[in-house]
């Protein structure tokens, strides 16, 4: 199926040379990264994660856009969804790899990077992480691609993969469970030692990844001749609705622990994020921004009205995916370093190296999206006509 | 209560899994305390009261380690440091603390806790706790540079090579190893100068004694005497990480 990937369109072939560029920029970014080490990062002995991370989190988020179909697909047998399970798993594996990839340019000896395989560490939830993403990745792979074959064939998928979707909906659960576990059990984290980070994790993970698939699936509708469908996107609508009101919801649950409570090493990483501490306060407009695209999000969502109309909903999209990634992509892995073990402020701010490797971590998302995106709706076109 | 034969063997089922999960808790949460095996366990108590002006300690640990000097307070790197009472005990400080304590300098370095959650995340084993006495090392040739241990670390002990350090270091000591960017390092208690019988670079640069070392379990060690004469605090206790370096206040 792969050749349908090798022919296309003007625009097509524009696109997929534009993201090459950027995959480019990036690459030659990270090997001046690579040279000089991450001293090129606005990464310190304090803030000693940063952006690479924080997307990092985030987008084993985005990858939850598979489960959310392929839950009520197989599980409920809600038929709309059969249209577009192929374009969430294709969303998760390319989410997927971007997780991988923030990874490796984060590690200070990236060369050693097969030494989490050969001094295998169960008492360390990178290795658990490591083994649920991988796990999860390679579920996608095998599950998109064969249903997707089953389909230009016009057979039924073989009986091994509806096992292996049964096996892919409790596994999407583990990776946002277990990457919450990365930093929700670490003594003197104060603002990530919370015991609902991994509902936040699945929460903000529910409302991102299915948002950003409505996005896809209304761009796919635009430029292509093969419809989603509107009543498979009025569900996934509901979907965001429910869990950009959870995940909201959990974070307000946050700050009346720390401010009810009073403690102060509890309230610091909030009053940082927030409002500034002691004289610094990079973050705050970031957070801001969240807080009122939340709002603006939740309005559009909640209202029938505009939850129901194509425009609005895709504002309300873009709202949740920006909103959640300033949160969860930024200021939470911020948050946690910020004041620091002796409860000082040191800040942080990316590089314009840093920004353009994550720039190319995107690009390569976008290229592996674009690619498995091009042969799923040649397949969806070509069983159609 | 009926319980069918299927019902029953699905709850002994369950119970099993229950059993079986055991081992698993105990990797994951267990205490890997050795206080109590026959081994050392190598501690420090630093008595602030005759802690003065000089930095003669961290020079001496510096060198004889190869920490390079660099300026840039965010990627610098240090084993022993100096910090304020209300910055290294920030959960004891307050409005009234009297003008000496203020002013007075404690010494920061890795507490080689009994319980170090920095060996519990790293995921390489490539910082380890030592089972013959208690140190927590590091692998420098092992370790990945994902500073998961730093963000593990709740005290701040542990720096990362953001660059090349080897520039930095203006007399490099042959009888150590100097390190490459990309991974952590932090105080490994004079590990290579113990296995020689000498004390550690620090204790034995103090002019005021002000630093004491010595087995924890060893009732008649120089420590444990220390240790029962005075009254001690640990840094963050509450997180039971067990820390191995005290402080006379």
């Amino acid at each position: 199926m792969l050749e349908k990937a090798f022919s296309g369109s003007k625009r097509y072939w524009s696109w997929v040379i534009f993201l090459l560029v950027l995959i480019g920029i990036g690459f030659g970014s990270y090997l001046y990264q690579l040279n000089k080490g991450l001293a090129v990062t606005g990464m310190s002995r304090d803030v000693s994660w940063g952006l690479y991370i924080g997307q990092f989190t985030f987008f084993v988020g985005v990858a939850a856009s598979a489960v959310m179909v392929v839950l009520p697909y197989y599980l409920h047998n809600v038929k709309e969804f059969g249209r577009i399970t192929v374009f969430g798993e294709f969303l998760a594996i390319a989410a997927v790899t971007m997780c991988l990839l923030f990874i490796i340019v984060d590690l200070g000896k990236p060369m050693r990077l097969f030494n989490v395989l050969i001094y295998a560490t169960p008492h360390s939830i990178m290795f658990w992480d490591m083994i649920v993403l991988n796990g999860y990745l390679l579920l996608n792979i095998l599950i998109g691609w064969n249903v997707l074959e089953a389909e230009r064939n016009a057979v039924a998928p073989p009986k091994w993969v509806k096992k292996l979707v049964y096996v892919s909906i409790p596994w999407a659960v583990s990776i946002h469970t277990v990457t919450a576990f990365l930093i929700s059990g670490l003594p003197g984290r104060h603002y990530w030692l919370t015991s609902i980070m991994a509902a936040r994790f699945l929460a903000s993970a529910f409302a991102a990844g299915p948002a950003l698939l409505i996005i896809l699936s209304l761009i796919v509708k635009k430029f292509t001749k093969f419809n989603p469908g509107e009543t498979a996107i009025k569900k996934l609508a509901l979907i965001v609705t429910y869990a950009t009101i959870i995940s909201i919801f959990f974070v307000i649950l946050e700050f009346f622990t720390a401010f009810y409570s009073n403690i102060p090493s509890h309230m610091h990483s909030l009053e940082y994020l927030f409002a500034g501490l002691e004289g610094h306060s990079n973050m705050v407009p970031f957070m801001w921004m969240f807080a009122v695209l939340a709002v603006i999000a939740m309005v559009l969502l909640i209202n029938p009205g505009t939850r129901n109309k194509e425009n609005t909903l895709l504002i309300a999209c873009i709202a949740v995916f920006v909103s959640m990634m300033l949160e969860k992509g930024l200021g939470l892995i911020i948050g946690g370093f910020i004041p620091n073990a002796f409860e000082k402020v040191t800040e942080y701010a990316p590089t314009l190296p840093e920004l353009l490797i994550t720039l190319g971590v995107w690009a390569i998302g976008a290229f592996i999206l674009t690619i498995l995106y091009k042969v799923a709706v040649s397949v969806k076109e070509e069983v159609r006509a | 209560m009926k319980i069918s034969r299927r019902g029953f063997i699905k709850l002994t089922g369950a119970g099993a899994l229950g059993l079986g999960l055991l081992p698993v808790k105990n990797v994951l949460a267990g205490d890997h305390s050795n206080v109590t095996s026959d081994g050392k366990r190598w501690a420090m108590v630093v008595d602030s009261r005759k802690c003065g002006e000089c930095n003669d300690c961290i020079v001496a640990c510096h060198k004889t380690h190869n920490v390079p000097e660099i300026d840039n307070k965010e990627e610098e790197i240090k084993w022993l440091w100096k910090e304020k009472y209300e910055h290294a005990f920030p959960s004891q400080k307050h409005d009234f603390v009297d003008e000496d304590l203020k002013k007075r300098p404690f010494m920061m370095l890795c507490n080689h806790c009994d319980n170090p959650a920095c060996v519990r995340v790293c995921p390489t084993q490539a910082t380890f706790k030592r089972k013959s006495d208690g140190i927590v090392m590091m692998d420098y040739h092992r370790c990945i540079g994902c500073r998961y241990c730093m963000a593990g670390c709740p005290y701040g002990a542990r720096s990362f090579n953001f660059n090349d350090p080897r520039p930095f270091i203006e007399e490099i000591n042959k009888t150590y190893p100097t390190r490459t960017k990309g991974v952590v390092e932090k105080c490994n208690f004079c590990a290579e100068r113990l296995a020689k019988g000498s004390l550690p670079a620090c204790v034995e640069a103090c002019p005021n004694n002000a630093l004491i070392f010595g087995d924890l379990n060893d009732p008649d060690s120089e420590v444990r005497k220390v240790l029962r004469e005075h009254y001690t605090i640990q840094r963050k206790p509450d997180l039971g990480t067990r820390p191995s370096v005290y402080y006379i206040v």
